[in-house]
């Protein structure tokens, strides 16, 4: 079992002095945190053993082992399937003593999570999963949903495109509960800035093929091709399109769900001119450089994610809330993040909506042409900056029944 | 009726690989008696070995669709001589979940350590660019890869079918013993037969780098596909895996068109109705 | 070996079974007192349903079904919605995903027993990846989210199965009934007739039986009991998903009745507790899982073929014979 040991010594003494009074409200005297992410399949490199290494950090950086507290790590892999994630989260709340889940990339795992959290009075901070339904119709009093949705996505891609001149448009959707709603929402925005839909395509998941739908979305000659997908998806689509002239035709590609990673996969020569919209680049101050360079070191030279990020902050904050409660019950932990501003330093300040929602800016970005890069990871140019206010669907459009 | 045509030309092209992949299980099984499961993952050793020789050692592409699969082919002897060669007596279930097994563990090994997300694999630059149909934009890779694809696959069917080497080889799988008796070392026949359908996945393998990632998971979901192909154009009939490889291609490329949703269902529905009308597969005979 | 002697066998081999059976339900029954976790050991007794099902057909009847899935999930789609969303009680919800899988079972079963061999399996794995496109595209399933937060509910409108240990002993004696069932099919007139068709269908054949129609009936009768283990697994869990109806679930099965010991009656619940107990207790090892299954494959096609229940057996039947 991987555990963070930290400086067992330095705890121990520090704890003779500071744990009596400290640890009357925390379960077992261990506050433990379970990542449950994805190890082996399609998301493994941008959340994976990533997601565990950030959690870890923050446990680090928090300092809070040197003031008493206990704090274990133990991480799991759902396998991209809601059955096992969904034991995973029963047995780490019933006989593993886990008082907080943390990252679940798949909106599927994600929302059996939501609910069996709720059931049991524990905490769940998203990072990994997009599904806006999340503090939509399924929110909860025990969830927190920290780095991104599909509705921020389509919004900042959407909108700023069709701002810039992109107002036809031609959809290559994952034939998935997610493609459908990346879509719908991108579609909607697309429509309210006035733009218009030519046409859709709906490719089966893991398509390795996509020369055929490029072809009807060439066909289409809509400015823009819309790329509803993710992962090996998204990428193969970014390849082939390149292959096929696309780009080089004049018709340009958005990438509604792409990831740092997705892009060092393609290389720059294949992805250059790509805008997608994330709320995380490592190489945006000194604070997010050092720590990208860290993360680095610990993850096989991958530079972190938004997802990674997103760990690692919502973990720093989740433990500022348990030392000032001085304990880790879920509903209440939950409840005392909401009411304080957070602040850390990869998403810098921000808050948390009633609704479980967690507020920050959103940024559009190009992927750099080979030229302009500096080396490895060295990918984004930010073209703007979308502010904290706008960047997330607005609280009374969520249908949250927490907000009444 | 324009686009049409690109849609044919295009499902002809992914044909290729269908053919070119379900060709290497044919002869394995064909010949062998063995359902070989870990084709998929060999044919993503085949990517990987051309990613490794470029990255690694400087090699070209062009050399790579020469070193790969024989790289990826002794690989392929080696479990023949160490585990398959001990289940040919027995049923084929175990041949199956053997190399089953197989290509999880190679496929798991991969993934961790290169991720899940691939690695880019650039065209080479003497086929960069593409060519203006007038009805479509044929990008030069795609030709050769259609162009090279039907010249493997003929050559194997003929060097099978039509020559004396190729008689040996039918003739050890009909009757071992007897091809032994006329001094023939058949085993070792059996373990080159196995390399070079092994080889052939690997051979797509490369072929297929610079057109998808390089990704370790590339060909988990392929070989059902291409084990369909195989099972409809008749177990073991190399001519009918070709044929039904391209066939395939076609139809999955018109479905992609007007249902591409069932793009990937397409061939499990024509499998379920040759299966019923003719057992044995389109080209094949019953045994 | 006179006549007297081989019956003497025979009945010893069925008091070996009949004690271990008891031996068996009994060690069950107090699991939960002994440290072992309820959701797990639910899981666990699902898919050991779920395999013995599908050892019924493979181990009995010889028949390979690459396609088992598509019952294991119709059923468990089925019953989700039928309690989650028609409001139906435990019993009915179970019953009606059941029922569904018996009829999916009897028109796929009528296809495919047509064939043999790999042709029969290939056949259920084609109807079964039409099965998924199916569910992927119906919207009742809610596409890869699933079917989540199904109500539980109450058996026969007393008991409250939200409580974790009385659902634990509604699905073993779901269990308990389901198994004693196919031991009892097993050593019924037709079980004995499904074994000499195996053997020699052509010979079962002259005979006078009617071996399709003996297929077909082990065919729906293995699909009907993998279909209660669907609809009791996602009723238990409160949540169907497409990777019930993945093709990937259907070699699972497989493995799990491979590595317990086809043919057996205990092996498939063996296989199924070590693969269900390597998923739960060993997913710390995160990315190796997929590794480590493949090896136990590949060791189990190597080195003991018979399944572990089977090399045990077969010891035993050696050094106490």
């Amino acid at each position: 079992m991987k555990r963070v040991r930290g400086s067992l010594i330095a705890v121990a003494i520090a704890g003779a002095f500071a744990a009596g009074a400290a640890q009357a409200q925390i379960s077992d005297n261990v506050v433990k945190i379970g990542v449950l992410s994805d190890m082996s399949s399609l998301y493994t490199d941008l959340a994976g053993a990533g997601s565990v290494a950030a959690a870890r950090m923050a446990v680090e950086d928090s300092g809070i082992e040197k003031r008493g507290y206990k704090v274990e790590i133990v991480s799991a892999d759902h396998q991209n399937k809601p059955d096992v994630g969904s034991a995973i989260a029963r047995q780490w709340y019933d006989t593993d003593k886990v008082d907080v889940i943390v990252d679940v990339p798949n909106s599927g795992v994600a929302l059996a999570v939501n609910q069996i959290t709720r059931d049991k009075g524990k905490a769940f901070l998203v990072s990994g999963a997009a599904s806006s339904d999340l503090t939509g119709k399924a929110c909860s009093p025990n969830t927190i949903h920290w780095t991104y949705d599909t509705w921020m996505l389509a919004n900042g891609t959407g909108g700023a495109i069709v701002k810039t001149g992109g107002d036809t448009w031609f959809f290559l959707t994952a034939d998935y509960a997610f493609g459908h709603a990346l879509e719908r929402d991108t579609e909607a925005v697309v429509l309210k800035s006035g733009g218009k839909v030519l046409g859709k395509v709906r490719h089966p998941l893991n398509t390795q093929d996509f020369s055929s739908f490029l072809l009807q979305a060439q066909a289409s000659k809509a400015k823009i091709i819309g790329l509803a997908n993710a992962g090996g998806d998204t990428t193969n689509s970014i390849k082939q399109a390149a292959e096929f002239g696309i780009v080089k035709g004049g018709q340009n590609l958005a990438g509604l769900l792409v990831f740092l990673t997705d892009v060092h996969a393609l290389g720059l020569p294949t992805a250059q001119g790509l805008i997608l919209t994330n709320t995380f680049y490592w190489d945006q101050n000194d604070q997010s450089r050092a720590f990208a360079k860290r993360f680095a070191e610990r993850d096989k030279g991958i530079h972190p994610t938004m997802l990674h990020a997103g760990v690692y902050s919502a973990v720093t904050h989740y433990l500022k809330a348990v030392e000032a409660l001085k304990s880790d019950d879920g509903t209440k932990v939950i409840a005392k993040m909401k009411e304080t501003p957070t602040d850390d330093p990869l998403f810098g300040k921000g808050t948390i909506r009633a609704d479980g929602r967690k507020i920050h800016p959103a940024y559009l970005v190009e992927v750099k042409k080979p030229a302009e890069s500096k080396g490895p990871w060295d990918y984004y140019k930010v073209r703007a900056t979308i502010p904290a206010d706008q960047a997330f669907r607005p609280l009374k459009d969520g249908e949250c029944p927490l907000v009444k | 009726m324009q686009a049409l045509f690109g849609q044919l030309l295009v499902g002809l092209i992914n044909g290729a690989f269908y053919a070119m992949l379900s060709l290497g299980l044919a002869v394995i099984f064909g010949l062998l008696n063995i359902i070989n499961f870990t084709h998929g993952a060999q044919y993503m050793m085949g990517a990987f070995c051309a990613w490794f020789l470029l990255n690694k050692a400087g090699v070209g592409y062009w050399w790579s669709l020469l070193i790969a699969p024989v790289v990826v082919g002794a690989f392929g002897m080696l479990i023949e001589r160490t585990m398959l060669a001990r289940l040919y007596k027995l049923d084929h279930l175990y041949g199956l979940l053997l190399t089953f097994g197989l290509a999880l563990i190679i496929q798991g090994l991969f993934r961790n350590e290169f991720g899940s997300s691939g690695m880019p694999y650039q065209i080479p630059t003497e086929l960069a660019g593409g060519l203006n149909l007038g009805f479509m934009f044929l990008p030069k890779y795609r030709a050769w890869v259609i162009i090279a694809s039907l010249a493997v696959c003929f050559s194997t069917w003929y060097v099978i079918e039509r020559t004396k080497l190729g008689s040996y080889l039918r003739a050890a799988t009909e009757n071992p013993a007897l091809v032994q008796a006329f001094g023939i070392n058949v085993p070792r026949m059996i373990t080159l037969t196995f390399g070079f359908g092994v080889g052939l996945a690997a051979l797509a393998g490369v072929m297929a780098a610079p057109i998808y990632q390089v990704n370790p998971l590339m060909g988990a979901d392929m070989i059902i596909v291409v084990f369909a192909v195989v099972v409809i154009g008749g177990m073991g009939s190399i001519m009918g895996a070709i044929l039904t490889g391209f066939g395939l291609g076609v139809v999955e490329g018109l479905t992609k068109y007007f249902y591409a949703e069932a793009s990937n269902t397409v061939i499990f529905v024509i499998m379920v109705i040759v299966l019923l009308i003719k057992p044995a597969g389109l080209f094949g005979r019953e045994r | 070996m006179a006549i007297s002697d081989t019956a003497a066998i025979a009945t010893r081999a069925s008091n070996t079974a009949r004690a271990g059976i008891v031996l068996m339900l009994a060690a069950l029954a107090i699991a939960p007192f002994v440290g072992l976790y309820p959701v797990f050991l639910m899981k666990a007794l699902c898919f050991a349903l779920f395999a013995c099902a599908f050892n019924l057909l493979l181990g009995f009847g010889g028949l390979l079904s690459f396609g088992h899935a598509m019952f294991l999930g119709t059923a468990g789609y089925v019953s989700a919605h039928a309690a989650k969303v028609w409001g139906l009680p435990f019993e009915l919800a179970v019953l009606s995903g059941t029922a569904a899988a018996a009829a999916l079972g009897t028109l796929v079963g009528a296809l495919a027993i047509r064939r043999q061999g790999i042709y029969f399996a290939m056949i259920t794995l084609a109807i079964a990846q039409m099965m998924f496109f199916f569910y992927l595209q119906t919207p009742f399933t809610h596409g890869e989210d699933g079917i989540q937060s199904v109500p539980r509910g109450r058996l026969f409108g007393v008991f409250d199965l939200s409580s974790t240990l009385t659902m634990y002993y509604v699905v073993l004696i779901i269990f308990a009934l389901a198994f004693l069932l196919i031991y009892r099919v097993i050593h019924s007139p037709f079980g004995q007739v499904l074994k000499a068709i195996r053997e020699n269908e052509p010979r079962a054949i002259s005979l006078g039986y009617d071996a399709d129609r003996y297929k077909l009936l082990a065919f729906i009768l293995s699909a009907t009991l993998a279909g209660l283990a669907g609809a009791t697994k996602s009723i238990v869990f409160q949540l169907a998903s497409l990777t019930d109806v993945h093709w990937t679930m259907s070699g699972e099965v497989v493995l799990m009745t491979l590595l317990g010991g086809m043919g057996t009656i205990f092996g498939p619940v063996v296989g199924a507790f070590i693969i269900i107990g390597i998923e739960s207790y060993l997913s710390d090892f995160g990315e190796w899982v997929t590794v480590i299954t493949g090896v136990i494959f590949v060791v189990c096609v190597l080195a003991f073929r018979r399944g572990i229940v089977g090399e045990l057996s077969a010891w035993w039947s050696k050094h106490a014979g």
